[in-house]
């Protein structure tokens, strides 16, 4: 915990009978990329405005560096935006865009200059500082709001969906390049995305946010490998969710019945310990044997027939039917050696139970 | 001049890529001009050529009149006479156009701003309470105006109630009462192209401003203002040009303190069947006109206006 650190403190915020947000409480660490990660409507966008200014809350306190910014006018505050739309100034050049902020904290001119100049570069748009933001591309666009936002030195940066627009590849790298400027420049980033792969490429710490509340929160492998709740395994990557009812514990671990087939899990990797609940494998933690002989000693296995098998480069992802009806999904990674299963083939799915994990139903 | 036209949006795409058009559509390239064809014969029949007249008219021999003929004499002493005889009327139909188009946009922006941006479902009511005047005529709202003005009417019953006019004291007749109807008449000139350049103006980019350090009123000047600058030059176009020409407003609102050069030219016309310097006068006006509104639109710089 250091001194500049952007708590949100029992935020509410409505919008006539909607609760956007309810009762938030989220403390974003100094210097840190956080990201906030939902499905559209889950008030992660109003969570940014909020902080940026542009909606008050109902209720709550947010802080920036203990300094209470609730109420402050959001031309007051140390706090700048990288729209979704970018909204860039288009009757100014891109330099123009870039200068708006300086020039109203009253820099003077040449310091105003370099800055900007030096900011163009960070974004790799040196040359293009006196075009029009109609005259450059989407990725063009994108990086002078960043810039114009950056310039400023804010003690947080806030990005809306500012990916949203681009297409994938473009996408791709200027997640590596917000990254690195992140990296290179130190400020407090908080990213709102939909894109969980996003969100965990980027982000240091990751918030899941449903319906106006926070889901889970953690550093991106950790919530991948360990789910908090069925939304965030299924929201977070893919993950393969079995009923199952808890039967006791035993040195170390839940049992488990699922539909009949006695597994467990270990203790730790628990979100609930007794009734109805989830047992829960990632698609690439499965694995396929031909038959329950095949299955390596400790590995929990399951029958099933497989139903549907589709190559797609650096893996074959298979869809087996289990006896009781639903399908599971496995990715095999595509090493070369073995020879696919055909659609029909009766296999063994197998697990190391250290992969598995339990959530409430 | 396309960009006095508040719904001329957008910059052509940066990177557009010349293509031959395929046989079929080469070959109509007469229709442009065929859709053109009826307009161009409309203005030639109808603008042209009575231009022509007038300044032909302007340069005939002064000692003509009506009953004996012109005579066409080269006769440029006809704008000196002009000049002299009216150069008051000229200058204040000049003064008095530019008074109104101010008070027009200090009146008409703060309404299109309303109406445009926060507005929301009333919008497309108050726009018909902006055009509902056009319902009646020009000249029978003007004499709506010399009634409610009138020495016996209300506006001068109270102002002499309350003391803000001497017990002689008139409006009919005044400065006032002229360009009051010529602002009453010509707002909704103003408030359309404005209203429509506003109405286009992204809120996000106001949330932007806000979000880079500046308050309401600098981001007024810096974004709003800039980005509706296609509407101000329409709408002060709109304004300033017909009420400099207007004569109905300084006939029957004025008296002979606030004639303006419309009814001298009106009068020249029509009542002293003086052509040459009728034609003189109206084309001053003309030529004065288009030089003022030159030097307006380049220095109102369209450079700024997206």
């Amino acid at each position: 915990m250091t001194d500049q650190d952007l708590c949100i403190e029992n935020v509410t915020k409505t919008f006539g009978g909607f609760t956007a947000v309810d009762d938030l409480t989220l403390t974003i660490p100094d210097g840190s990329f956080f990201a906030l990660l939902g499905a559209s409507g889950c008030g992660k966008t109003t969570t940014l405005r909020m902080v940026a200014g542009l909606e008050e809350p109902n209720a709550g306190r947010i802080t920036l560096g203990g300094l209470d910014i609730t109420r402050m006018r959001p031309y007051k505050r140390p706090v700048n935006t990288v729209f979704q739309s970018y909204a860039l100034f288009p009757h100014m050049s891109v330099e123009d865009n870039v200068a708006f902020g300086l020039r109203r904290k009253g820099e003077n001119r040449a310091e105003t200059r370099r800055k900007v100049a030096e900011m163009l570069d960070l974004v790799q748009l040196g040359q293009y500082g006196s075009r029009r933001p109609a005259q450059l591309s989407g990725g063009q666009q994108q990086r002078v709001a960043l810039a114009r936002a950056l310039v400023n030195n804010p003690e947080v940066l806030l990005l809306d969906e500012p990916l949203g627009a681009l297409d994938l590849k473009l996408r791709r790298q200027m997640q590596i390049e917000l990254k690195r400027i992140q990296t290179e420049v130190g400020i407090t980033f908080v990213h709102v995305t939909h894109d969980q792969e996003e969100a965990m490429t980027m982000a240091d710490t990751v918030a899941v946010m449903q319906a106006g509340r926070i889901e889970q929160l953690g550093a991106p492998a950790e919530m991948y490998e360990f789910p908090a709740s069925a939304f965030v395994a299924n929201f977070l990557g893919q993950s393969n969710l079995i009923k199952a009812e808890v039967t006791g514990q035993a040195d170390g671990h839940v049992t488990v019945d699922a539909h009949g087939n006695r597994l467990a899990v270990p203790a730790g990797r628990c979100r609930v310990t007794s009734g109805t609940a989830l047992l829960g494998v990632r698609p690439e933690k499965l694995h396929l044997a031909d038959g329950p002989d095949a299955v390596p000693s400790g590995h929990a296995a399951v029958q099933g027939v497989v139903t549907d098998a589709s190559f797609t480069g650096v893996s074959t992802q298979y869809l087996v039917r289990a006896p009781w009806g639903s399908e599971l999904t496995v990715f095999v990674p595509n090493s070369g050696i073995a020879n696919p299963a055909l659609p029909g083939t009766e296999v063994a799915v197998h697990w190391s139970p250290a992969h598995s994990f339990l959530v409430g139903s | 001049m396309a960009a006095l036209l508040p719904t001329a949006s957008g910059t052509p795409a940066a990177t557009e890529i010349p293509v031959e058009p395929p046989a079929g559509m080469r070959r109509r390239k007469w229709i442009p001009y065929a859709l053109l064809a009826p307009g161009l014969l409309w203005l030639a029949v109808f603008f042209v050529y009575p231009v022509f007249q007038l300044v032909m008219a302007s340069l005939w021999d002064p000692s003509g009149s009506v009953e004996t003929g012109y005579t066409f004499a080269w006769a440029f002493s006809n704008y000196a006479d002009a000049w002299e005889m009216f150069h008051v009327q000229f200058l204040r139909s000049l003064g008095y156009a530019l008074i109104t188009t101010v008070v027009c946009l200090l009146l008409g922006y703060p309404l299109a701003y309303a109406i445009a941006i926060k507005g929301g479902r009333w919008k497309n009511l108050m726009l018909v309470g902006v055009i509902a005047p056009f319902f009646t005529s020009f000249l029978v709202r003007t004499y709506a105006w010399k009634a409610i003005l009138s020495d016996s009417g209300p506006v001068v019953d109270f102002l002499k109630w309350a003391h803000l006019l001497g017990p002689d004291g008139r409006l009919l007749a005044t400065e006032f009462a002229v360009i009051a109807g010529l602002v009453y008449n010509f707002l909704p000139f103003m408030v359309l192209p404005l209203y429509a350049s506003l109405d286009k103006l992204d809120v996000r980019l106001l949330e932007a401003a806000r979000d880079l350090y500046h308050g309401p009123v600098r981001s007024f000047f810096r974004v709003t203002l800039p980005l509706s600058m296609p509407g101000v030059i329409a709408g002060t176009l709109l304004t300033f040009i017909p009420s400099a020409g207007d004569y109905v407003n300084a006939q029957l609102l004025g008296g002979p303190n606030t004639q303006m050069i419309g009814s001298v030219i009106q009068s020249r016309f029509l009542v002293v069947n003086d052509y040459p310097i009728a034609s003189a006068l109206s084309v001053m006006l003309m030529v004065t006109i288009l030089v003022l509104v030159t030097i307006y639109v380049s220095t109102a710089g369209t450079e700024e206006v997206v």
